[in-house]
C-alpha cells in the first residue's frame, strides 16, 4: 500500500469506530437515560408502563412505615402532590422525614412507585440539587431549610 | 504562620507570572539569560507554595479556628490524622494541594531538565508557569483558604464524617499526582507547538512523565473506588458517577497516550497524534477539575457551590483547552510526519488500542456531559447512569481486551499475525478451559459470565506468554531461557505486569458482578443467616464511644462448619453530633480474594435490625489488579533507557538477545 492508502485505511477504520460508537451512544441515550420528575410533574408526563424515572421531592412527614422485613414505604411530596413509594433495602444514612430525597425506579401496576435506589445528599444540607431547583421553581422553597 | 502562608501564596502567584513571561520571551529572542530564569523561578515557586501549604496544614493540625476554612472543616476532638488530612478535605485546601503538585512537577522539570535543549526547557517551564499562575489567581480571588474570622469561634464545625477516614490521606494526593502530572505532557506539547518542531529529546521526555502520571492516577482511582466501596455501605465499587468519570476520562486518554508515546519513541511515528493526545489528556484533567470543583454536579466531592468559582474555572478551561487546540491547528502542519508501517504490526496494534481507548473516552464524555447539556438547553433533568455506560463502554472495551495479548508479540513495522496466534495457543487453551470449567462446574453461571472469566484468563495467560516468548521458552535450553528472562528490558516486564493487572481487574469485576450474591433481611440478636456457604450469627448491638462520635456496633459471628466461631464482623451506625450526621461503617471479612460485606440498617421498634449482606467473589482483585498495573508502570520507569541523567545511553543492539525487536 502507498502512504496515502494507508492513511486512508486508518482514517476509514477510525470513522467506522466513531460510527459504531455514535450509534451505540444514541441508542443508549434514548433507552437508558432516566428523566427526573417531581410528583406534580407526573400528571403531564407521558410515561410508558415500567419506564425508569427518577422521582424527587421531600419525604413527607409521618408517612415512613417499616413493615415486616426490610421493605419501607413512604410518600414523596413537593407540597402540591405526593406519591407513595416502596423500597426494599437499607435507606441511606441521610434519609429522614421532611428532607430531600431522590428515588429511582418505576411505577408498578397499582400506581405505587417501586424504587430500587434511594439517594440522599452526602452532606449536612440534605437537599439534592435537583430537588432544591424543583422546589424553587414551584415556589415552595424555604431558604432556611439548610443547616 | 497563617499570614506567612497567605503572603507566600501571593508571592508564588507573582513569581509564576515571571516564570511565564520571561523564559517565553527569552526563547523567542534567543536570550539565554532570560531563558535561564525559568528553572530558579519554578523551584522558588514550589518552595513558596509548599510553605503556604505547610502553613495551612499547621493551622489545621493546631485547630486554629480563627481561620474560616479550619473552622468550617475541623473540630478539636478529631483525631490528629483527620485534622491534618482535613487540610485538603475541603474546596480551598484541595485546590491548594492541586497547585502544590503542579508546582512540584514544574520543579521536577527544573531539576531534571538540565539536558533538554534550552528553548524547549524554557517554553515548558513557561507553560507550566502559566497554568500555575491562573490557578493561583483562582485560589487567591475565589477560594482563599487563609481568610480569618474575627472574633475567632471557640469550636469548629467538624469535617464531613464521610471524609474522616484514612482514604482521605491517600486518595486525593494520589489522584492529583496523576491528574496534574499530565500537565507536564501538556506543557511539553504546547512548548513543541510554540517552537514548531518535535525533536528526539521531546519524544524521550514525554513517555516517562506520562508513565509517572498514569501510575499515580491508576492508584488514585483504585483507592477512590475501594474507599467508596467500604465507606458508602452500598457494596458497589464503581457507580459511573460523573465525578468518577471525571477521573476515569483522563485515565483512558492517558492510557492511549502511554501507548502512542511508545510508537513515537521507538519508531518516531504518530508524532502529531501523540501531541494531540497529550493536550487532550490534560484538558480532560482540567474538565474533571471543573466538573468536581464548580458545583455543577451533585456529589460528595462538591464541597461548596459558589457560582463565581464555576465561571472562573470555566474561563481557565476555555483559555487552556481553546488556546492549545488553536495553537495545534495553526502549527501541527509544520511538524513532520513519521515513519511508515504495515497495518499488521506493533504500531498497527497500538493504533488500534488508541482507536478503542479514545472512542471509549468519547462515550464516557458524552454520558457525563449530556445531562448538563440537556438541562442547559431545556428544563428537563435527566440522569445517565450505569445502564448507559454498560451499553456503550462495555462493547468498546471487550474487543480491546481480546486483542491486548496480540500487541506486545507483534513485531515492529511488519508483523506476522499467524505466528503470533500460534504462540498464543497455550493462552487460548487456558482461557477455553476456564470458560468450560466455569460453565460446567459453577452453579448458576451464565454463558456471558463464563466468557468473562475466559477473557480474564486470556489476558492473564497472554501476559505470561509475552514474557515466555521473549525469553525464548521452548526454543532454547532452559538455562538460556533463565538468562534471557533476567536480561529482558524492564519495560517488557512493565508491559506484562500492566496487562496482567488488567486481567486481574477484569477477573475481579466478572467475579463480583456475575457470581456475587446478596440478602436483605431483618434480624434479631441470635438469628443466623446463610449466604453462599457462609453462616453468620447476629450477636447484638453494642453502644460504643469514639473521640468525636458515638456508635452502635452490630456484632456478627462468622460460624465454621461445626458451629464454632471462626471470625467476627462488626458493622456500625455512627452518629457525629457536631454535624448531626449518621454514617454506616460497613463490616468486611476477607476470605481468600473474596469478601463478605455487611451493612447495618435502622433498628426497628421491636429491636430487630435490617441487615444487608453481600458475598463478593474475587472482589479484591479489582483493586489488586490496579496495584499490579502501578507496579508495571514503576517497572517501566526503572528501564535503563529512561533512567534520569542518561536518556541517550541506549544499550548496544546485541546486549539484549533478540528478545525485544529493536
Amino acid at each position: 500500500m502507498t502512504r496515502k492508502q494507508k492513511r486512508l485505511s486508518v482514517i476509514a477504520a477510525g470513522l467506522a469506530f466513531l460510527g459504531v460508537a455514535t450509534g451505540l451512544t444514541f441508542y443508549a441515550l434514548g433507552q437508558k437515560a432516566s428523566y427526573f420528575y417531581m410528583p406534580a410533574d407526573l400528571a403531564t408526563a407521558s410515561l410508558q408502563p415500567g419506564q425508569r424515572i427518577r422521582l424527587g421531592g421531600l419525604v413527607e412527614k409521618g408517612t415512613v412505615e417499616r413493615s415486616q422485613g426490610a421493605t419501607v414505604a413512604f410518600s414523596v411530596t413537593d407540597n402540591q402532590k405526593d406519591v407513595k413509594v416502596t423500597y426494599t433495602g437499607i435507606l441511606p444514612d441521610l434519609f429522614r422525614e421532611g428532607q430531600g430525597v431522590i428515588t429511582e425506579g418505576s411505577f408498578g401496576p397499582d400506581g405505587i412507585f417501586v424504587a430500587d435506589s434511594v439517594l440522599a445528599k452526602h452532606d449536612e444540607t440534605y437537599m439534592p440539587k435537583e430537588v432544591a431547583d424543583g422546589l424553587k421553581a414551584k415556589g415552595v422553597w424555604q431558604e432556611s431549610k439548610s443547616d | 504562620m497563617v499570614e506567612t502562608g497567605h503572603f507566600a501564596l501571593v508571592l508564588a502567584f507573582a513569581l509564576a507570572l515571571v516564570q511565564t513571561v520571561v523564559p517565553l520571551f527569552g526563547a523567542r529572542t534567543g536570550n539565554h539569560k532570560m531563558m535561564a530564569v525559568g528553572a530558579p523561578a519554578a523551584l522558588t515557586g514550589f518552595a513558596l507554595t509548599a510553605l503556604s501549604f505547610v502553613a495551612l496544614a499547621t493551622a489545621y493540625a493546631g485547630s486554629d479556628f480563627s481561620v474560616e476554612s479550619v473552622w468550617e472543616n475541623s473540630h478539636s476532638l478529631q483525631p490528629l490524622i483527620y485534622k491534618i488530612t482535613g487540610t485538603w478535605g475541603n474546596h480551598e485546601g484541595s485546590m491548594l494541594l492541586w497547585v502544590l503538585i503542579l508546582t512540584f512537577f514544574g520543579a521536577l522539570v527544573a531539576v531534571f531538565g538540565g539536558n533538554l535543549p534550552a528553548t524547549l526547557r524554557a517554553n515548558v517551564l513557561a507553560v507550566q508557569g502559566a497554568i500555575g499562575a491562573t490557578f493561583l489567581l483562582f485560589i487567591l480571588t475565589t477560594s482563599n483558604p487563609f481568610v480569618r474570622l474575627n472574633p475567632a469561634p471557640i469550636e469548629g464545625r467538624d469535617l464531613n464524617p464521610i471524609l474522616q477516614d484514612l482514604g482521605l490521606a491517600i486518595h486525593p494526593p494520589l489522584l492529583y499526582l496523576g491528574y496534574v502530572g499530565f500537565s507536564i505532557c501538556f506543557s511539553f506539547s504546547v512548548a513543541a507547538l510554540i517552537e514548531g518542531r518535535i525533536d528526539a529529546s521531546w519524544a524521550r521526555w514525554v513517555r516517562p512523565w506520562t508513565l509517572v502520571a498514569w501510575m499515580f492516577l491508576t492508584g488514585g482511582i483504585a483507592m477512590g473506588s475501594y474507599w467508596a466501596y467500604y465507606e458508602l455501605g452500598w457494596g458497589g465499587f464503581w457507580f459511573w458517577d460523573p465525578v468518577e468519570n471525571a477521573s476515569f476520562m483522563p485515565w483512558l486518554a492517558g492510557t492511549a497516550l502511554l501507548h502512542s508515546a511508545i510508537v513515537m519513541e521507538k519508531r518516531s511515528a504518530l508524532k502529531i497524534w501523540t501531541l494531540l493526545l497529550a493536550i487532550l489528556t490534560f484538558s480532560l484533567s482540567l474538565l474533571g477539575t471543573f466538573l468536581v470543583r464548580s458545583g455543577v454536579l451533585t456529589s460528595v466531592h462538591a464541597f461548596a457551590t459558589d457560582p463565581t468559582r464555576g465561571v472562573f474555572i470555566l474561563c481557565i478551561l476555555t483559555l487552556f483547552i481553546g488556546g492549545s487546540l488553536a495553537l495545534f491547528a495553526l502549527r501541527a502542519s509544520r511538524l513532520t510526519a513519521g515513519g511508515l508501517f504495515h497495518p499488521i504490526s506493533r504500531e498497527g496494534a497500538l493504533v488500534l488500542n488508541n482507536l478503542f481507548l479514545t472512542t471509549a473516552t468519547a462515550t464516557v464524555l458524552v454520558g457525563t456531559l449530556y445531562p448538563l447539556v440537556v438541562e442547559a438547553l431545556s428544563a428537563d433533568k435527566i440522569s445517565v447512569g450505569a445502564p448507559f455506560f454498560n451499553l456503550t463502554f462495555g462493547p468498546l472495551m471487550v474487543p480491546l481486551l481480546v486483542v491486548v495479548p496480540f500487541g506486545p508479540l507483534l513485531a515492529w513495522k511488519r508483523g506476522d499475525i499467524f505466528a503470533v496466534a500460534q504462540r498464543l495457543m497455550a493462552a487460548f487453551a487456558a482461557a477455553l478451559l476456564a470458560v468450560l470449567v466455569t460453565a460446567l462446574f459453577i452453579d448458576g453461571a451464565s454463558v456471558l459470565a463464563a466468557l468473562g472469566v475466559g477473557l480474564a484468563f486470556w489476558l492473564i495467560c497472554g501476559a505470561f506468554t509475552d514474557l515466555a516468548v521473549k525469553s525464548g521458552f521452548g526454543t532454547v535450553a532452559p538455562a538460556t531461557v533463565l538468562r534471557r528472562f533476567a536480561g529482558l528490558p524492564r519495560s517488557v516486564f512493565g508491559t506484562a505486569l500492566a496487562h496482567l493487572g488488567l486481567g486481574l481487574t477484569t477477573l475481579g469485576i466478572v467475579g463480583t458482578l456475575c457470581f456475587g450474591t446478596e440478602k436483605i433481611l431483618s434480624m434479631h440478636a441470635g438469628d443466623t443467616v446463610e449466604l453462599s456457604g457462609h453462616t453468620l450469627r447476629f450477636e447484638g448491638l453494642y453502644p460504643a464511644q469514639g473521640p468525636n462520635y458515638s456508635e452502635d456496633r452490630g456484632r456478627f459471628a462468622l460460624l465454621g462448619a461445626d458451629g464454632s466461631i471462626a471470625g467476627e464482623i462488626t458493622s456500625a451506625k455512627r452518629s457525629y453530633p457536631v454535624r448531626q450526621m449518621t454514617t454506616t461503617e460497613s463490616g468486611i471479612s476477607t476470605i481468600g480474594f473474596s469478601q463478605l460485606y455487611l451493612s447495618l440498617g435502622d433498628e426497628a421498634s421491636d429491636g430487630s435490625v435490617v441487615v444487608r449482606l453481600w458475598w463478593k467473589p474475587l472482589v479484591t482483585l479489582i483493586w489488586g489488579g490496579g496495584l499490579v498495573m502501578m507496579a508495571g508502570a514503576a517497572m517501566s520507569l526503572l528501564d535503563r533507557r529512561l533512567r534520569v541523567g542518561a536518556p541517550s545511553s541506549r544499550k548496544p543492539a546485541g546486549a539484549v538477545p533478540s528478545a525485544s525487536p529493536p
